[in-house]
């Protein structure tokens, strides 16, 4: 499955990772795994609408993993590290008002994630892969 | 404790979801930070939130056990907000109370939130 998420775009954001988490309840996934597996899904979908200039969501289940791919173009990150810290946050006001960019994404991502990559976050976009054990 | 009695306890109004209020939450959480809500370790199945957004709705609908959003200090969603809380079969009320008393009075009277508290 692959959807186009749009930047800024905070009336449809989420959409992609309502739909994966629809077909992951569809095939039968035990549900600790469907909410890890949306959970990390819609952090990823929120910071390419929040950060980037737009992006992809890719998703794909296996009988023994679901593996998410958010890629996007846009500025990247700067400092790796910095934005690993819980509540380290560059959002600007607007998206902290609609409840998002309290700098706990990519730390909650982690957290319900098995694994994650942070492949490039370089000036021409950021690929995040994330595989979650079945 | 039965949707009804949180009704009941916030003196709230219903605004979807009027068939459901027989059923039972265990926990809740009250928050405007759904990034907040999203970190959570446990379920919470009552989200009270002074945010009045469609992100509100998405956010309880991708974590799949949230059944009902309160929202508090008598803010009114949009349209929008209901349509899309009606079609992920999760119930809304408004209470006139401020996210703080709301939250206190649902402890008070036996709800509580999760492991992570």
């Amino acid at each position: 499955m692959e959807f186009d998420v749009k930047a800024r775009d905070f009336s449809s954001a989420g959409e992609s990772s309502s739909a994966f988490r629809k077909t992951l309840l569809m095939l039968s996934v035990p549900s600790d795994i469907v909410r890890r597996a949306s959970i990390a899904a819609y952090e990823a979908e929120m910071n390419i609408v929040i950060h980037s200039y737009g992006g992809k969501m890719h998703f794909e289940i296996y009988s023994d993993k679901i593996v998410i791919i958010a890629e996007d173009t846009g500025p990247g990150i700067k400092d790796l590290e910095l934005a690993m810290t819980e509540g380290y946050s560059t959002a600007p006001k607007e998206v902290i008002e609609m409840g998002f960019g309290a700098g706990m994404g990519l730390p909650n991502m982690k957290r319900n994630a098995d694994v994650m990559d942070i492949v490039n976050h370089d000036e021409n976009g950021t690929k995040i892969v994330m595989t979650i054990n079945i | 404790m039965k949707l009804a009695e949180v009704r009941e306890i916030l003196k709230a109004e219903v605004l979807c979801g009027h068939e459901r209020l027989s059923e039972e939450v265990n926990t809740a959480c009250g928050a405007d930070l759904m990034s907040d809500v999203l970190a959570s370790k446990d379920e919470k199945s009552l989200l009270l939130t002074g945010l009045t957004n469609v992100q509100v709705v998405r956010t309880a609908e991708v974590l799949g056990d949230i059944i009902c959003i309160v929202f508090v200090r008598g803010k009114e969603p949009g349209c929008e907000i209901l349509e899309m809380a009606d079609s992920a079969s999760i119930v809304v009320m408004k209470t006139d109370y401020p996210l703080f008393i709301a939250c206190g009075l649902l402890y008070k009277n036996g709800l509580n939130c999760g492991s992570d508290s």
